[in-house]
């Protein structure tokens, strides 16, 4: 799969169409106009939301903004940066998405690289179980890896919630990575083992230097889903280990008085996803196509 | 989004034998250097993905705390307890709606795509909300379908639209039942003091209307004709004679009827029989009741200033909101996916087809949407995948009225083994419920793969 997710291909146009594509045009992008503003106005809605006071967001909506700028402050990020809890449970959730992210992109190109170009025997029907595990729902975990967790003292700790996050990743990372080294040419192999080198210094030296693209993707999408994250997170940490989306979700018990906590909260876990996104889009269109497109 | 975001489509494995010679020395020195290579991964997914499937079937079979086994009772509860009944009807709404919902749209999107030059920047708009948590986007939505039409940005559109159409705002802010005629007013509406039995009578003589806020319609108040059997009539009038004079109560001449005004029979257990609305002359019919007694009221809505908002977190909306949240979440993804699919296409087809004097939208019907149906599968397939195991959206946007009525398998999964409920036998059930669910899907990606691996 080699097309951008983002990029357009025009195909040329004959006279008549042309014509008539003018009179649809002005209406397609009067719709799509609209749409986009649909699309827009809720997070533009929380982030300036997130600028005005608790009595300002009490007592009108955030549109009055236009009307009035003398609203705009960051007061209510000044005060999230002196909240322990949020700082705290921010640089947690840094703790939980970078390991994790780490450990699903290495476990996963090791046993990808093996599942495509090692011969061993039951390697299909291992495969088989992979896949079937791609889709297990993480609730069948929840139960048992608590109890499992309590009794070894992993129970409310950040390398608890890794360890899941990773064991859940695996499948997923399995797949993308064997199915991109599937198509590294075999030549190469060939002509490394014909030199002598071991699987090993196949795989560090030759193999994974071709899969940049393919981890970056990987990376990426593991990242996002373990950084936005919140049910895992509920049930294996406590108030010391919590990420940004739980601490968050606990204030929306008092949603209306809480609002200057949770706009500016939820626009603050939304940063790195943001710039990540925007940086790496291409990268996390590939993985997800790299399943579906061939 | 899920671990498993995209249901997978498989590159086939190299012929067996291919390879390299083998031995059985070789073969067994390779089984030992795969072991290396998968041991991590097959550890982790061992003792943490199969060990705790085969737990909790085993652990679904016993009670709360474990100590008794009870055989498949936590699934005949799992039918017939009322809120994990409600989670399951709901999840069944969730898979009808949201991946068609999600699947239409960013197949729209994405044919409509082609038309136009900005055609990045509106993908980059649709697909962010994928990159945001759902617990942000659960703030987001709870935000903007707050009630007041103050605070809440849907119902602020929906006010003022109704202003600038002049639409059903109130219209008799302030007005109030003049004293001592026979009816009283209570938390906003006004009501017959005593009951009126179906065949009666009761008129509304109301003050504090200013002359200048009666409807141009507005007519001389008349009597209101005799009622039949099943039928309450009457007159609401403004009870003052435009100059002074005249009997307090009592329908007379220059005295205004008020026009509009919805006036309900209500029973005695609170719930309204019949309705009816005024003529220019103030004049009310309520008919088809049945015999019996009822209290006589004008509704709130009548004399409150300006319009409500609609309750969109109320229980009669709260799964519908829930499902849109999602959706402005998930269109992107469909989107992404089939715009994909469509510029990987060969367009020289739909170029002949076009030549040859086909109207666009057959272009469509008969080459373009059969050449994506591998794609538009593989994001519906996703999406429903995905919908039923749907956690965040639903535990963060409903406020705690309206949690019941919005709840689905994972979060009564997560209610009554951890939210609280401490049943862990329950919690078991639910969970291999969900596994049921996504069962058909696994069986489909394993074929795939059988069969890609056949060719």
């Amino acid at each position: 799969m080699t097309v951008s997710g983002l990029t357009v291909v025009k195909g040329k146009k004959t006279l008549a169409q042309r014509i008539l594509g003018f009179f649809g045009k002005g209406v397609v992008n009067v719709v799509l106009i609209v749409v986009a503003l649909f699309w827009l106005i809720p997070s533009v809605g929380l982030f300036l939301s997130s600028l005005r006071s608790v009595g300002d967001n009490a007592s009108s909506g955030w549109w009055t903004i236009f009307l009035e700028p003398a609203q705009l402050t960051i007061e209510n990020y000044a005060n999230l940066l002196q909240n322990d809890a949020i700082t705290g449970s921010f640089f947690n959730t840094i703790m939980i998405a970078v390991p994790t992210t780490v450990a699903v992109v290495l476990f996963g190109s090791l046993a990808g690289f093996a599942f495509a170009w090692i011969q061993f025997p039951g390697r299909d029907w291992l495969l088989i179980v992979v896949i079937i595990l791609l889709a297990v729902p993480l609730q069948v975990a929840f139960i048992p890896l608590a109890q499992m967790f309590g009794s070894i003292g992993l129970f409310g700790s950040v390398l608890g919630v890794v360890l899941f996050h990773v064991a859940f990743g695996l499948p997923f990372a399995i797949f993308l990575m064997r199915n991109f080294f599937m198509q590294v040419p075999g030549e190469l192999l060939e002509a490394a083992r014909l030199d002598g080198a071991s699987e090993w210094r196949i795989f560090f030296l030759v193999v994974l230097p071709l899969g940049t693209p393919a981890i970056a993707s990987l990376a990426i999408f593991q990242f996002l889903w373990t950084w936005n994250d919140m049910l895992v997170s509920l049930i294996f940490t406590n108030s010391q280990s919590q990420p940004l989306t739980v601490a968050i979700q606990s204030q929306l018990r008092q949603f209306g008085s809480n609002i200057d906590v949770l706009s500016a909260g939820a626009f603050l876990s939304m940063i790195v996803p943001l710039i990540v996104f925007f940086a790496f889009q291409r990268f996390f269109v590939q993985a997800l196509l790299a399943g579906s497109n061939r | 989004m899920t671990e498993a975001a995209v249901a997978p489509a498989v590159t086939p494995s190299p012929k067996s034998g291919s390879r390299r010679p083998s031995g059985t020395g070789s073969r067994r020195r390779m089984f030992l250097i795969a072991l290396g290579f998968l041991a991590p991964a097959l550890v982790l997914l061992g003792a943490l993905v199969v060990y705790p499937i085969v737990y909790t079937v085993i652990r679904s079979m016993f009670s709360a705390d474990g100590s008794a086994f009870v055989g498949f009772e936590n699934y005949a509860t799992m039918f017939t307890n009322d809120s994990t009944f409600t989670a399951i009807r709901n999840n069944i709404i969730w898979v009808i709606v949201a991946p068609a919902a999600c699947t239409i749209l960013g197949l729209v999107f994405a044919v409509l795509l082609d038309k136009i030059k900005w055609a990045t920047a509106f993908k980059l708009i649709i697909f962010m909300p994928m990159a945001i948590s759902m617990l942000a986007a659960g703030v987001i939505f709870r935000t903007i379908f707050q009630e007041s039409p103050n605070l809440g940005v849907v119902n602020a559109a929906i006010v003022a639209t109704q202003e600038a159409f002049g639409g059903p705002t109130a219209a008799y802010p302030g007005a109030e039942p003049r004293e001592d005629t026979g009816i009283i007013a209570e938390q906003g509406s006004v009501g017959s003091e005593s009951a009126v039995t179906a065949g009666g009578q009761q008129d509304f003589a109301l003050v504090g209307v200013r002359a200048s806020e009666l409807p141009e319609n507005a007519a001389q108040a008349e009597v209101a004709e005799a009622p039949s059997s099943d039928q309450i009539t009457g007159t609401v009038f403004l009870d003052v004679v435009r100059g002074g004079g005249g009997t307090n109560g009592e329908v007379e001449d220059g005295k205004t009827g008020l026009p509009g005004v919805t006036v309900d029979a209500v029973t005695a257990d609170g719930s309204i029989a019949a309705s009816g609305t005024t003529d220019d002359s103030g004049r009310y019919v309520i008919e088809g009741l049945g015999s019996g007694d009822y209290t006589v009221a004008l509704p709130a809505s009548n004399f409150q200033e300006g319009a409500g908002g609609v309750s969109w977190l109320s229980s009669a909306f709260i799964t519908g909101v829930v499902i849109l949240s999602y959706i402005w979440i998930w269109a992107g993804f469909a989107m992404v996916m089939i715009a994909s699919g469509l510029s990987a296409m060969d367009r020289s087809l739909q170029e002949a087809a076009r030549v040859d004097g086909a109207s666009e939208f057959q272009v469509f019907r008969r080459i373009t949407a059969p050449l994506l149906a591998p794609v538009i599968t593989v994001v519906f397939v996703t999406l429903i995948i995905n919908v039923l195991k749907i956690f965040d959206l639903v535990y963060v946007i409903p406020p705690g009225a309206s949690k019941p009525a919005a709840n689905v398998i994972a979060v009564e999964m997560w209610t009554v083994s951890f939210g609280g409920g401490n049943n862990q036998g329950l919690g078991s059930a639910l969970a291999l419920l969900l596994l049921l669910l996504v069962l058909p899907s696994m069986i489909i990606n394993v074929r795939r793969f059988r069969k890609e691996r056949e060719r």
